[in-house]
């Protein structure tokens, strides 16, 4: 029947499933020991296969491999089909995808050991990877549409994990409602693709991309927009809730509400990288709406600038981490508009290690502390926590950018992608990757130093208790930090440069857009462009933010105080956040539930019940009782009536 | 030769005038079933008016059996009055007004 | 026009007026009795003028059925009621009388236009033929009364039997001065009904000593 390779995909996909199915519903019986033990088993054996699928695909060179398992509905031209397509792009995500995964199940041992909703956790965590998988393997809009739908519902369950907390349920909501603004436009790419595409299986779609370029569509009675731009935007406001771009950013940062493993997993390497992921994936339709790109690299521009500089005034260690992950999506995206698909997929795996590291130490420091999460009451504990120590170095250096750490290679590559497009926009977005160079080291060392060097400000009566965690949690962050140095000199060759590209033809570019090619031209090869740095801005722009830091952090730290009063005008601004959640709440919060009152009390009260119910009955009462006078009991006055009406009837009828 | 005419407009006055007695009358109710008696008579005259005028026997034997009914319905009616008048105490039809709502 | 008003007219004039007169005497006096009177002279114009129209048998039937059993029967139960014609206030009662007046003034009004002469003249309904003075108008009804009406003239019969029980079963009240016997209360009744013993303890008669 099918490809036996499919059949291994349905079962890395399934065996999460499994877990979390045994977790959640058998869990309490099995007790935690044998929770954790097939949650893991599972999760290990999916990862395996997933290896072994990037050995047949990618080191193999396997053709693309597509067909369905099941026809789930027809209707019409609706045909939705579970069917799983398996190449480069997909097997690459999922490897990145389960290996994380892995690494969260292995650390939320330590990590959620204590907590009474210890199966219930497991429960979430692998029915995420379940849903993160659905969505990576399938073949068309729907089922990616399903497992877009069920991380989303995962990543509300586990934002809102500890739901007595008021914060944490509201984190949670927020997160949620703001992902179906994304899930709106989505939906409606969806239906668009189907009413002019009539399919919406991938292939399909992108054989008829060419010959639908100048379809239009009318917008507006007489103004019309072509339809590829219409579903590219669509499809990107999508991708701008699920990856977080301004401005539907807004629920990251509370979503730092939820347990450190789930931060590590869902909203650094996974979930968000879905939005990433899905117009990577459609690329043969961006690729022919130019308008489109250009309102990926504004946007994501502007995300990666202006997140950044949130980062800097952020006091809550996880709260610096969540809004260095929006800058970095916000690179991504300006990959992506810049025509740089390859680029922007090396950085989300590049990211998706050297991220989870950081949460996940992050995660560390705040478990040694006792769920401590304030920096200013850390400090100095690079001598009580060795290991988290130089993983959250080697994380750091990573993301900054820092040669020969893997995120130097795919940042730089991002930033020259863009400097080298012609796309409109893209001028604006190279100055945002770049002052963002210089702010995200100014941030992620400001962390650094606040947290383990400098004085030490740590509660006393924790203080004495400071000990490295137990092996459960320290090995997970080694494994990451492995590939945060190596991935990237190791990737970069095939990624970008090779011919064919590692992810082969599931990426197209038009030639027009290819700023890779152009860049190929000056390429020597990883280790030469490592030591080459010295020549390119960025790597000097790093390096003033790290002195920066240092400067304003451990050197002088009385001089940022010095900042923060002369500025305290823009201090004000970043401290609001721009404002966007004060516009949120006032105006569609409020406005929302000022709506829904005045239908209350309008409709509903004075309408329907006041009028329609009590008014009819008010209607009818008032006629009986007029119509009760007419019985008087006097026989002549019957009498009387009987005659008026003969009398109608004969005038009636005589004039007739 | 006097007209048709003439004889009907005679029962249609007879007519009118026992209508009024009967809505007009507040005193007694007796007043009220000869009135009764008034609109028969003025019916029965017009069909033998139209009996004579037009040859035709219908018209008398209908006349027949309205005076047999009229005699039947005059004798209930006083029966029913007498009832009334004993349980009332009065026949003024303006204090029979039990089925006021 | 005036040629034409036969000795016939100015007798059915004579006739018309009587009755009409006695007519809204009836309605209007006060005492019931006059008022019942005043009906039978109306029955008695009435027959006239059916005479005129040549219905013998029914004017006279008129006259012994209606005037004889119906109006006497009347003339009893005003008599027995004895109703006291000062008994009578005058509630409401100008409020409603234009009001009532108008009406039947308009019913009057166009049932008498209706019957005008230009539908129901002389022109359009002639004379009809002279009969012979023998001709029998008894003979003429019970021709057709008793075989082409037989089942209503039956049916008749039996509405008076009706009139009858009902009548009788309205007024009777039972008997009301004079003692009966009701051999079923007799039978039936029972000792503690006529006997009640009742046991109290003996006492000594005053002013002797026991």
């Amino acid at each position: 029947m099918q490809n036996p390779l499919l059949w291994v995909a349905l079962t890395i996909a399934l065996l999460p499933l499994f877990g979390a199915l045994v977790a959640g519903l058998v869990g309490k019986k099995i007790g935690k020991l044998w929770t954790h033990r097939i949650a893991i088993t599972s999760m290990g054996v999916a990862f395996f296969l997933a290896c072994y699928l990037f050995k047949v695909f990618i080191i193999d060179d396997h053709p693309l491999v597509e067909d369905s398992f099941y026809t789930w509905a027809t209707a019409g031209l609706l045909r939705f089909d579970i069917a799983f397509l398996l190449d480069r792009l997909s097997v690459v995500m999922l490897v990145v995808v389960s290996f994380v995964s892995l690494m969260v199940h292995i650390y939320s041992i330590g990590y959620m050991w204590d907590d009474p909703g210890y199966q219930r956790f497991f429960s979430y965590v692998s029915l995420f990877t379940f849903s993160m998988l659905i969505l990576v393997l399938a073949n068309n809009f729907l089922l990616l549409f399903f497992g877009w739908e069920g991380v989303g519902l995962v990543s509300y369950l586990l934002i809102g994990f500890w739901f007595s907390r008021d914060a944490a349920t509201f984190g949670s909501l927020k997160a949620f409602l703001v992902n179906r603004v994304g899930d709106m436009g989505f939906l409606l790419a969806i239906a668009a693709t189907l009413m002019y595409f009539s399919s919406i299986n991938y292939h399909d779609v992108f054989r008829q991309v060419p010959s639908l370029m100048n379809e239009t569509l009318p917008l507006f009675p007489n103004y019309r927009v072509s339809v590829i731009t219409t579903i590219c935007i669509l499809l990107f406001i999508g991708a701008m809730g699920k990856s977080a771009q301004v401005p539907l950013h807004v629920w990251l940062p509370e979503s730092m509400e939820g347990p450190t493993p789930i931060s590590a997993l869902i909203h650094a390497a996974t979930m968000v990288t879905a939005g990433i992921y899905m117009v990577a994936r459609m690329s043969p339709l961006f690729e022919f709406s130019q308008t489109s790109l250009t309102l990926i690299l504004i946007i994501g521009g502007t995300t990666a600038l202006f997140m950044g500089f949130l980062a800097i005034t952020q006091y809550d260690i996880k709260r610096v981490i969540a809004y260095s992950t929006l800058s970095q999506l916000g690179y991504m995206a300006v990959a992506l508009g810049a025509s740089a698909y390859d680029a922007a997929i090396f950085h989300l795996i590049t990211h998706a290690f050297f991220k989870a590291l950081l949460f996940l130490a992050a995660g560390s420091v705040i478990m040694a502390l006792h769920h401590e999460q304030d920096m200013r009451k850390m400090g100095g504990l690079a001598s009580y926590l060795p290991i988290t120590y130089l993983t959250f170095v080697i994380g750091t250096l990573a993301l900054c950018a820092i040669p020969p750490f893997s995120g130097f290679y795919s940042k730089d590559i991002i930033i020259e992608a863009v400097k080298l497009s012609q796309i409109p926009g893209a001028g604006y977005a190279y100055f945002c990757v770049l002052v963002g160079a210089f702010i995200t080291p100014v941030y992620m060392f400001r962390a650094l130093f606040m947290t383990f060097h400098t004085n030490d400000r740590v509660d006393l009566h924790i203080r004495d208790k400071i000990k490295e965690p137990s092996w459960v949690v320290w090995l997970p962050l080694i494994l990451l930090a492995i590939p945060s140095i190596f991935v990237g000199q190791m990737l970069i060759n095939k990624m970008l440069f090779d011919n064919p590209k590692l992810l082969g033809d599931a990426i197209l570019v038009l030639p027009q857009h290819d700023v890779i090619n152009q860049i190929a031209t000056d390429y020597t090869g990883a280790k030469l462009m490592a030591l080459q740095a010295g020549t390119t801005l960025a790597f000097w722009l790093a390096i003033a933010g790290i002195i920066t830091a240092w400067f304003f952090t451990a050197y002088r730290p009385v001089w940022s105080q010095i900042l923060k009063q002369r500025f305290a005008w823009i201090y004000a601004i970043l401290v609001r956040k721009y404002g966007f959640d004060d516009f949120n709440q006032i105006v569609l919060v409020h406005g929302t539930q000022e709506v829904g009152d005045l239908c209350y009390e309008v409709s509903d009260v004075k309408l329907i019940d006041g009028v329609v119910v009590n008014g009819s009955g008010r209607c009818i009462r008032w006629l009986a009782q007029n119509a009760r006078l007419l019985q008087t009991g006097y026989i002549y006055h019957y009498a009387l009536a009987m005659v008026l009406g003969v009398l109608g009837f004969l005038i009636w009828y005589v004039m007739g | 030769m006097i007209s048709l005419t003439e004889f009907l407009v005679l029962a249609a006055l007879l007519f009118g005038l026992g209508t009024a007695g009967i809505i007009l009358n507040r005193k007694n109710l007796i007043t009220l079933l000869m009135s009764v008696e008034l609109i028969l008579l003025a019916v029965n005259t017009n069909f033998i008016a139209f009996s004579h005028f037009l040859m035709n026997d219908t018209g008398q034997i209908f006349v027949f059996f309205v005076l047999t009914v009229a005699a039947a319905e005059a004798a209930i009616g006083l029966a029913i009055l007498v009832v009334l008048y004993r349980r009332r105490g009065t026949i003024a039809v303006q204090n029979i007004d039990a089925l006021k709502g | 026009m005036l040629e034409s008003i036969t000795p016939l007219h100015i007798i059915f004039y004579i006739f018309a007026a009587i009755a009409f007169c006695s007519a809204v005497s009836v309605i209007t006096v006060r005492n019931p009795v006059r008022s019942t009177l005043s009906l039978v002279v109306t029955f008695f114009a009435m027959s006239g003028i059916w005479m005129i129209l040549n219905a013998e048998f029914l004017s006279l039937i008129l006259l012994l059925v209606y005037v004889g059993a119906v109006m006497t029967l009347f003339l009893f139960v005003v008599m027995m009621l004895n109703i006291d014609k000062a008994d009578e206030k005058k509630h409401n009662f100008v409020r409603y009388l234009p009001f009532g007046i108008i009406v039947i003034l308009l019913l009057t009004g166009i049932t008498v236009v209706t019957v005008g002469p230009k539908y129901f003249g002389l022109a359009e309904v002639p004379e009809p033929l002279p009969i012979s003075a023998d001709h029998s108008n008894i003979q003429q009804l019970g021709a057709v009364l008793y075989t082409q009406y037989v089942y209503p003239f039956e049916i008749a019969g039996v509405l008076l039997l009706a009139a009858i029980i009902a009548a009788i079963t309205l007024a009777y009240r039972g008997p009301m001065h004079r003692k009966v016997q009701n051999p079923s209360c007799q039978i039936n009744v029972r000792p503690e009904d006529r006997l009640r013993l009742i046991k109290m303890p003996s006492e000594p008669k005053q002013g002797t000593s026991p």
